[in-house]
């Protein structure tokens, strides 16, 4: 394959190249252990320092309050089962239906050892039922976890808002920011959000890095246990060329942030506008206005997503599909379950999450083939009705 | 990303005998838009009864859409009782494998072709030579004991997964794989290795109180799990001497199978858990 369109940047990005020549050294010949006591050791310290500002340049917090984790799944479960250590005597987490894995699995696997899990439903648009969740929390309410935004369609949910209601009942929040962080403007210095998650390869860094950020005075018991690592709330040696990558991809981030909400948005809106005319009985699944920059998630009619893919696959365009074709699970994705998308739409939508790396010739190149492929399928469709 | 054999993907990009026929002899359809896939299949005869024209149209996914296209090559030329001969596994040795979790995609052909064939000798108001249809065992996906049997016996599966992977029974709510497993005993014989399913521990004698808990536990980590992969969910609301009364949330509220998914799994669960004599109500509000 000679040409990659990489349109799936929701999944993972593309290491920038910034970052990968500020981690390399420590790669290489910079491969001490930021805990020694001698200088070849002690002055990484230094340089994971360094990236801890960088990243909370980004989230417009302080330093001490970045935790390092290994990746935005472990973020979750240290901020989750850590707030669970701490109020034993609160018996109920409140999340929503169309959570990451990484947060509704935590939720209910702790069901096990005698939690209660409130699940808050969404619309057809994917927006929240700030109503309900007011309703479902309660003085026994341990935790509260919405995401900042959804992967799949981009959803942005108003989790400033939610933190202050939940902050008033002097109850716990926590938000997994994996796919809003690098993509829209977060400022945590004057917000009520006391945990918040994040990862590094949403965001041009590398695969096994990712944050929990803590605010002062926020009671969390360690996930991993063991020697004095960040301030001892978590235990195991830096992955240091992890974080000093992290950080990097942070301060580029924050650089690229208003590109990413002008051109970045400018090809998701060609690129959406494009399809819906040529492509008929096609949709956009999400609030089209409150929505990330960068993601198109796109109902295509009686067609199934797998082999959407497949065949723009064979272009080079890599996109993904919320439809997963094996024999256990038949079903189209849980979030637009949820939104009670229908079946003759669920099981063929298709994601495409941009990134800053994509050019207005990778859309043109999508639209160009997109319309063939869509007619192909949909010749051999049985639902289709023809004549 | 699944790996597709280079005949799957040169059916899948070039499918043969896609579409339909006027004034077909035979016409079969399986599956539906919720299952994810579904196939129709038509065919004309030639004056000597052999197949001389074949379409097929198929929503699915890559495997499913291979797995139609070589059929429809396959049966060409031939007498229906050659075609009917024709098993899902000569359809996945002719594209050189399917991926283990794909191989209901071949097996949605093979039954596709008999419907066709089925329909063929209904129109001409005779019988069809005697194929047994058997009774539903899998209630998400509608697959009968007749239909378990034979891929147990012609793909020698031997554990319910397999089942599971080549005709989908069991990979709904799961509430068959008990008799998934009888039935691949029974076929295989109790040499085949077959796991045994063991009887969970349960208690002689309930209190009232270890009922309500033990009816709780089995619905959080027997029940719900199930339920939620469909998008759907279940509240214990009381119970009453032996009945249960339950009601379900979510897609589940909605869903035509409910009282399926209420008799057939709930109170299966709950007697295999539980107690034998519990039986399941509805919540009417």
């Amino acid at each position: 394959m000679t040409k990659v369109i990489y349109m799936d940047n929701n999944a993972t990005t593309r290491v920038a190249d910034e970052v990968v020549d500020e981690m390399l050294p420590y790669l290489r010949e910079q491969y001490g252990n930021p805990s020694s006591m001698h200088t070849f050791g002690g002055q990484i310290g230094r340089k994971v320092a360094r990236a801890r500002e960088q990243v909370a340049a980004l989230l417009g917090c302080e330093p001490d309050e970045i935790l390092f984790t290994s990746c935005g799944t472990e973020s979750d479960n240290t901020a989750i089962k850590g707030t669970l250590a701490m109020y034993p005597s609160r018996r109920k987490l409140v999340t929503t239906r169309v959570e990451h894995p990484a947060v509704l699995t935590t939720c209910r696997n702790v069901e096990r050892h005698g939690y209660s899990v409130s699940e808050i439903s969404v619309n057809r648009q994917g927006n929240l039922d700030i109503d309900e969740l007011g309703f479902r929390i309660d003085d026994n309410t341990a935790i509260v976890s919405v995401m900042y935004a959804n992967n799949e369609t981009g959803v942005i949910f108003p989790v400033e808002k939610i933190a202050e209601c939940v902050a008033a009942r002097g109850l716990v929040f926590h938000t997994d920011a994996v796919q809003a962080v690098g993509k829209i403007p977060l400022n945590l210095k004057n917000s009520a959000i006391p945990l918040l998650s994040l990862s590094g390869h949403k965001l041009h860094a590398p695969k096994g890095v990712g944050v929990l950020y803590v605010r002062r005075g926020t009671r969390l018991g360690a996930f991993i246990h063991g020697g004095h690592q960040e301030s001892g709330r978590r235990g195991g040696t830096e992955n240091v060329p992890g974080i000093i990558a992290l950080g990097k991809a942070c301060e580029l981030a924050l650089k690229h942030l208003e590109e990413e909400n002008t051109r970045v948005k400018l090809l998701r809106d060609k690129l959406e506008k494009g399809l819906l005319k040529s492509c008929p009985d096609c949709f956009i699944n999400g609030d089209s206005e409150n929505r990330l920059p960068n993601t198109a998630n796109i109902s295509f009619e009686y067609i199934e997503g797998e082999a959407i893919l497949m065949m723009l696959d064979q272009f080079g365009i890599c996109a993904s599909s919320g439809s997963a074709c094996t024999s256990g699970s038949l079903e189209p994705s849980h979030v637009l379950r949820a939104m009670g998308v229908p079946f003759t739409a669920a099981h063929g939508s298709i994601r495409f999450s941009l990134s800053r790396y994509n050019t207005d010739d990778d859309v043109d190149w999508v639209l160009e083939k997109m319309p063939g492929i869509i007619r192909r399928l949909r010749e051999l469709s049985p639902f289709v009705k023809t004549g | 990303m699944w790996d597709y054999t280079d005949k799957v993907m040169d059916q899948f990009h070039h499918p043969r005998n896609v579409g339909k026929l006027d004034n077909p002899d035979g016409a079969g359809e399986v599956g539906s838009l919720a299952c994810g896939d579904a196939l129709t299949l038509m065919f004309k005869l030639d004056e000597n009864g052999r197949i001389k024209d074949v379409k097929f149209q198929t929503f699915g996914c890559a495997s499913a859409i291979a797995s139609s296209s070589v059929l429809t090559e396959m049966i060409k030329g031939m007498t229906l009782e050659e075609a009917a001969a024709v098993t899902n596994k000569d359809i996945v040795a002719r594209l050189g494998g399917l991926p283990e979790q794909k191989m209901h995609c071949s097996v949605m052909g093979q039954e596709a072709l008999e419907a066709a064939i089925g329909d063929y000798y209904k129109r001409k108001g005779s019988k069809a030579p005697a194929v047994k249809r058997g009774t539903v065992v899998c209630t998400c996906f509608g697959v009968t004991d007749e239909e378990i049997r034979k891929v147990v016996h012609e793909n020698n599966l031997t554990t319910v997964d397999d089942v599971t992977n080549y005709c989908k029974a069991g990979g709904g709510c799961g509430g068959c794989k008990k008799r998934i497993a009888e039935l691949i005993e029974e076929v295989q014989g109790r040499s085949a290795g077959v796991p045994r399913q063991t009887q969970p521990l349960r208690p002689a004698k309930l209190t009232n109180i270890q009922k309500i808990q033990l009816v709780q536990e089995t619905i959080n980590e027997q029940i719900r799990p199930a339920l939620r992969a469909d998008g759907g969910d279940i509240d214990l609301i009381d119970i009453e001497g032996n009945k249960v009364i339950v009601a379900f949330r979510g897609m589940c509220a909605q869903c035509k199978m409910a009282e399926y998914t209420m008799k057939d799994v709930v109170e299966a669960k709950l007697k295999e858990f539980v107690s034998d004599e519990l039986c399941v109500e509805e919540s009417k509000d």
